[in-house]
């Protein structure tokens, strides 16, 4: 049973990665258990100045999920540079991802050319995706223009794969993928969250302060699914597949549509042991549906 | 912290809408008064974080109030439902700081944190004084529980239907003490900001996603920085947050 797979030239000892924004710097989870086992993980979305985000309430929940407008709280790039990458480095050993958000391609590409520098980052993921900040983030996710112009500007300041995170909050995902493809991604990841609302009967107004928030959770899945499967078919560059992913066969289903890894989200924050769980459970799942290696699968149900 | 499975040996209303569970299970988690648990329940989606109002080294005390559908659900699960809980989550109230005569303020459903609390401050030996803060006589609870542990107990309700007419503030500015807990409402901290006249903590409640620091769902701002509630607190001093 081989559950290694190769994203944009860096072995993975299995394809799951806990999802950015729902696993801090790591720290939370490592008290819990070994993060090792995780293939790796896409650390808190850091901007180029610190951030504190959104007012609370920031949380809301339905029936399939939650919402969240937490709207990119971090501490800023040199903070984790100088804080969060080196305390990580005494409890997590394999390359990590770094998540990166901006408001211009300016702020990208000085936040990019940061962490591409630090020895411990594997990939840059730069989010064009997030649905909770204003004037930036999502915007240049929802333009192919745009979603190139970053992507070119990021690859000219760094020598580490680029996986450019989209958003689902469009008509067509695909020609945002094929730009950030032309534009010389490594990668994709999909899908960020969805823009949602909950209203408080009570009050007669938006749960959320920002009132409006990103779904994420099982509900998700399908949406993900279709999506990854789309962009499989019109890009050659490796897909990370996530949204509403919660247990091996989830991984599974997203690698066969598609993804050479998968990114796991909320799942983590209503069981902390999820990505654990989800690791050793892979290799059962694997041979209950006859997979010998994880890569035969990628893309196999086209 | 530590995720484990509880069994329910009671679940019953106190008031209309105030309710007691009896949960036994692994506690060896919680370390001390003022931290919570967070409670899966069946049909929903994310946790419930509720306070710990007793333990011991099997059973798990939890007083809460119905206010939505998540405690609505709580409040209809039967003895013998197994609950997955997380517990041992929050930082807790530093009892080391009381002085001989403190004075334990809680208001509503921010009472039953107050009560283990209580319980320890008595163990070291200090004389708690305790003010709980309510609507009106119909919604009391706990009251007997604090007097039968040694304390000395002032109401207030703001219908003036038992105890001082008015809230915590009404009882607190006559009192003497030598330091102070709370937890309650915001605007219950806030009013109390004007009156108190030693230091001490306050405990916050916020929605949360996770409970254990990994979301930024609770995050506030203090004097040292951004604070999420649920890890960093969900108890701050006083003069970290009203500065």
């Amino acid at each position: 049973m081989n559950t290694k797979v190769n994203l944009c030239g860096i072995e993975l000892s299995n394809p799951v990665i806990p999802a950015s924004g729902t696993f801090g710097f790591g720290k939370e989870f490592a008290e819990l258990y070994d993060i090792n086992c995780l293939g790796t993980f896409s650390f808190k979305g850091t901007t180029l100045e610190p951030r504190f985000g959104n007012p609370t309430p920031r949380i809301a929940e339905f029936t399939g999920g939650m919402l969240n407008a937490v709207g990119l709280q971090n501490p800023g790039v040199d903070h984790v540079i100088k804080h969060e990458l080196p305390e990580m480095k005494e409890f997590f050993h394999k390359p990590v991802m770094a998540n990166v958000s901006g408001f211009s391609i300016e702020q990208y590409v000085k936040t990019c050319e940061k962490l591409d520098k630090e020895e411990q980052v594997g990939w840059l993921e730069v989010n064009i995706s997030c649905p909770n900040v204003h004037g930036g983030g999502m915007s240049f996710g929802t333009d192919p223009y745009l979603a190139k112009e970053v992507t070119q500007a990021v690859k000219a300041v760094t020598t580490k794969p680029v996986i450019v995170k989209l958003s689902p909050n469009v008509t067509d995902i695909v020609s945002i993928a094929r730009a950030v493809e032309e534009g010389g991604a490594d990668g994709v990841s999909l899908i960020n969250t969805v823009l949602g609302m909950r209203i408080d009967l009570n009050r007669r107004k938006p749960i959320i302060a920002n009132k409006t928030g990103g779904m994420s959770g099982p509900a998700l899945l399908p949406l993900a699914v279709r999506m990854v499967y789309q962009v499989y078919e019109n890009v050659s560059i490796p897909i990370v597949g996530m949204g509403g992913v919660s247990s091996a066969e989830d991984v599974i289903e997203l690698m066969l549509a598609g993804a050479t890894a998968v990114e796991v989200g909320a799942a983590n924050l209503v069981d902390p042991f999820a990505c654990k769980r989800i690791v050793e459970e892979l290799p059962a799942v694997m041979k209950k549906y006859r997979i010998e290696n994880l890569t035969d699968i990628i893309g196999g149900a086209h | 912290m530590k995720q484990s499975i509880f069994t329910i040996v009671s679940n019953t209303a106190l008031t209309d809408v105030v309710y007691k569970m009896v949960l036994e299970g692994d506690t060896s988690a919680i370390l001390g008064c003022g931290q919570f648990v967070d409670l899966r329940l069946p049909e929903k989606y994310l946790r419930r974080p509720i306070s710990v109002c007793d333990y011991d080294e099997s059973t798990l005390t939890l007083i809460y109030k119905v206010v939505g559908s998540g405690t609505e659900i709580m409040a209809s699960l039967p003895v013998g439902t197994k609950l997955d809980v997380l517990t041992g989550l929050g930082n807790g109230y530093d009892t080391s700081l009381s002085g001989d005569r403190p004075v334990l303020v809680g208001g509503g459903v921010g009472v039953p944190p107050m009560y283990n609390l209580c319980k320890k401050l008595i163990v070291e030996g200090r004389k708690p004084q305790v003010v709980l803060g309510f609507n009106a006589a119909s919604e009391i609870f706990l009251a007997d529980e604090f007097r039968a542990l040694g304390a000395e107990v002032y109401i207030a309700t703001a219908d003036g239907s038992v105890g001082t007419k008015g809230f915590v503030t009404d009882v607190l500015k006559d009192l003497e003490y030598t330091y102070f807990y709370s937890c309650g409402p915001m605007p219950m901290f806030r009013a109390m900001e004007k009156v108190m006249t030693t230091s001490g903590q306050y405990s916050f409640e916020e929605r949360m996603g996770c409970g254990f620091g990994a979301c930024m769902g609770c995050t506030i701002q203090t004097a040292n920085g951004y604070k999420r509630v649920c890890k960093d607190g969900p108890v701050f001093f006083r003069e970290e947050v009203f500065a």
